[in-house]
């Protein structure tokens, strides 16, 4: 048996907005709400019918809460000298219906900043953070590639998670704040066989789904290409295409690359220090105080990119990055995608297996 | 929003004060800078610090001294931008932050019992210096010392007055080459690798550690191979942007190797098959 009946709980979907306005007395929530357009964005919600539960990866990923775009680190006092004092900002909150794909960036995020020297600004806010996952049934569109990189189902990093089984949600319970959270409500009950037995349709089902949608290489091949593409002419392809506006880096759930800026108040006496989103796809973002640059050209700084997310990591933290999320592809301007420049990388490098990644 | 304030974090600053500063060019400053109670850095020559300016920002900046020099420690800084002009205005007594130090320093424990060859070109004399200064003050416990240093012209020349006295020590070969010379300058003229060529030395007990501009390294290693000196024993300091010092920014990033961690002294068979390091 491969799964702990203790561990599951069950919630009939009729039950759903009732248990989101139990969550919402407790504490703030966020979840994904639909923007329009097709677009989606994790937002704090006040009850169950704001949340688009059948939603695809929203623009930013939940980063936002982990890491915020502008996160102050001090603030400082001029009046008696470089007075400064580090400071770290956080909030409890829930995070409901995080796909497994981000998932898995969240993970990204805590190994960098679990390594030592730890971040401890980053640390103490995602203690604060309650996560419920939710199960991806279906390809969310032809720019997703988790199955590439396993994402595709859960791989922990929640504390509950949810998986439609027609008309109830089955839900693991994978800690003690998970546990919690179950007994504090009296809207779900213990699961049966009978939820199991759904549960394994459901996910045998979602098997052959995510077998389709392919990039033709084994999972374990992927660092091998990545060694011997280096000085691929797909790079130079890229080197034209790419606009530089590092939008791919900023909706991406594992980029973390920072600048550290100082802001004074009006009184320039006072202000604060904090450090905000940068792109190792601004030109000068390698940029040394004598004027030379390390990656100059956009395809060296594109390359840089995913070798942050296909190969770097691997040595340290022995995942890949990716996480098969597909946002830098559905946001790029100049139309540069990543399941189009691995494919390209297979085919220059003769590493082609139409069978690869079938179940 | 709760708001904590976070006693250990990596960003707190020392409010360390600024007691000498002197113009060494047009461009360039010396600062002796003492940290609060007159603690000791306690650095290894090659590593750097974070000096803060609050409401103008922060910087890497590599340690001058020598560790053997207690009380406080030293640095030469160039007016390139934003933050170093704001240093430049800095005048004695006037207050800076300082985290650090960071990153891997020269392996002195490795060197000792070794014949030495220092390249300097142009700034590089500046990190180098914390080295060649802790060199001399335990000059028992090392080999032979050449000195080989390179600047833009006889005016460009940083330290003349500890480059006078190396040039007397009897324990220490110097030698020194301008790009352009002026009409007292009597000594040679040419690229910094001109001078390697005339050094004699043996290979298998020597350590080169080259500190400069970027451009330099290739040309500087190639003429210290063709000395046949190993690879493993030829050492550089790498320049990148380190903004925080810790790791995680991501600006030093020289392919898998963060420079202000890993680095930013690197022996050359560490990275001579890294693309982007040299």
């Amino acid at each position: 048996m491969l799964y702990n009946l203790s561990q599951y709980v069950v919630l009939k979907k009729e039950d759903f907005n009732g248990f989101i306005s139990d969550l919402v007395k407790e504490q703030k929530v966020v979840a994904p709400v639909a923007k329009g357009c097709g677009q989606f964005s994790f937002e704090e919600v006040k009850s169950g019918s704001e949340i688009s539960i059948d939603y695809i990866p929203t623009i930013l990923p939940p980063k936002k809460y982990f890491m915020p775009r502008d996160e102050n680190i001090a603030t400082y006092d001029l009046s008696n000298g470089e007075d400064m004092e580090p400071v770290v900002e956080y909030e409890k909150m829930l995070l409901f219906g995080v796909h497994t794909c981000d998932l898995a960036g969240i993970q990204c995020l805590n190994m960098v900043f679990s390594e030592r020297p730890r971040d401890l600004n980053y640390l103490i806010r995602k203690n604060q953070i309650t996560i419920i996952g939710y199960e991806c049934n279906f390809y969310c569109d032809r720019f997703a590639s988790c199955r590439l990189v396993h994402n595709h189902s859960p791989n922990g990093g929640y504390d509950l998670f949810f998986t439609d089984v027609g008309d109830r949600f089955m839900i693991h319970v994978n800690t003690n704040t998970g546990e919690e959270l179950v007994a504090k409500s009296n809207l779900l009950r213990k699961a049966g066989e009978k939820d199991f037995e759904d549960l394994q349709r459901v996910r045998e089902a979602k098997n052959r789904e995510f077998a389709k949608n392919e990039i033709p290489i084994e999972h374990e091949k992927i660092p091998e290409l990545f060694d011997r593409a280096y000085n691929s002419k797909v790079w130079e392809d890229l080197d034209k295409r790419c606009v530089a506006c590092g939008n791919c880096t900023n909706v991406c759930p594992s980029c973390y690359c920072f600048n550290m800026i100082d802001e004074p108040n009006l009184d320039l006496k006072t202000g604060r220090r904090y450090r905000q989103w940068d792109s190792c796809q601004n030109e000068s973002f390698a940029k040394v105080a004598g004027g030379e640059s390390f990656r100059k050209e956009r395809g060296a700084r594109q390359r840089h990119r995913y070798y942050r997310k296909f190969k770097y990591p691997i040595a340290k933290f022995s995942r890949f990055f990716c996480t098969g999320c597909g946002r830098c592809s559905r946001t790029c301007m100049a139309c540069i995608n990543l399941k189009e420049t691995l494919n390209s990388l297979i085919k220059e490098q003769g590493m082609e297996n139409p069978e690869a990644g079938k179940v | 929003m709760k708001k904590l304030l976070l006693k250990d974090s990596k960003y707190e600053i020392k409010k360390s004060k600024i007691i000498k500063v002197t113009t060494l060019t047009d461009l360039e400053k010396f600062f002796e800078i003492e940290l609060p109670g007159g603690d000791s850095l306690d650095h290894d020559p090659g590593q750097f610090v974070e000096v803060s300016i609050l409401g103008v920002g922060e910087a890497p900046i590599s340690v001058s001294s020598s560790p053997t020099k207690l009380g406080s420690f030293e640095m030469v800084v160039r007016k390139v931008g934003r933050f170093t002009s704001a240093l430049h205005q800095l005048k004695e007594g006037d207050e800076i932050g300082i985290r650090g130090p960071f990153g891997k320093g020269f392996p002195v424990r490795i060197l000792e019992g070794n014949d030495l060859v220092f390249v300097a070109a142009g700034l590089g004399i500046v990190p180098l210096r914390s080295l060649i200064n802790f060199v001399i003050d335990n000059r028992r416990d090392f080999g032979k010392v050449s000195i080989l240093l390179g600047c833009r012209t006889p005016q460009n020349m940083l330290f003349g007055d500890e480059v006078a006295e190396w040039t007397k020590r009897l324990d220490v070969n110097f030698s020194c080459t301008v790009d352009r010379a002026d009409p007292d300058w009597k000594g040679n003229v040419g690229m910094i690798t001109s001078l390697i060529p005339g050094v004699t030395l043996e290979p298998e007990r020597t350590f080169a550690v080259i500190v400069g501009p970027p451009v330099m390294y290739k040309f500087v290693i190639a003429e210290l191979l063709k000395k046949q000196i190993p690879e493993r024993q030829i050492l550089v300091s790498l320049e990148r942007n380190m903004k925080c010092g810790l790791g995680k920014c991501g600006h030093c990033q020289i392919n898998g190797l963060y420079c202000c961690q890993d680095g930013p002294v690197f022996s050359y068979d560490k990275i001579k098959g890294v693309p982007e390091a040299l």
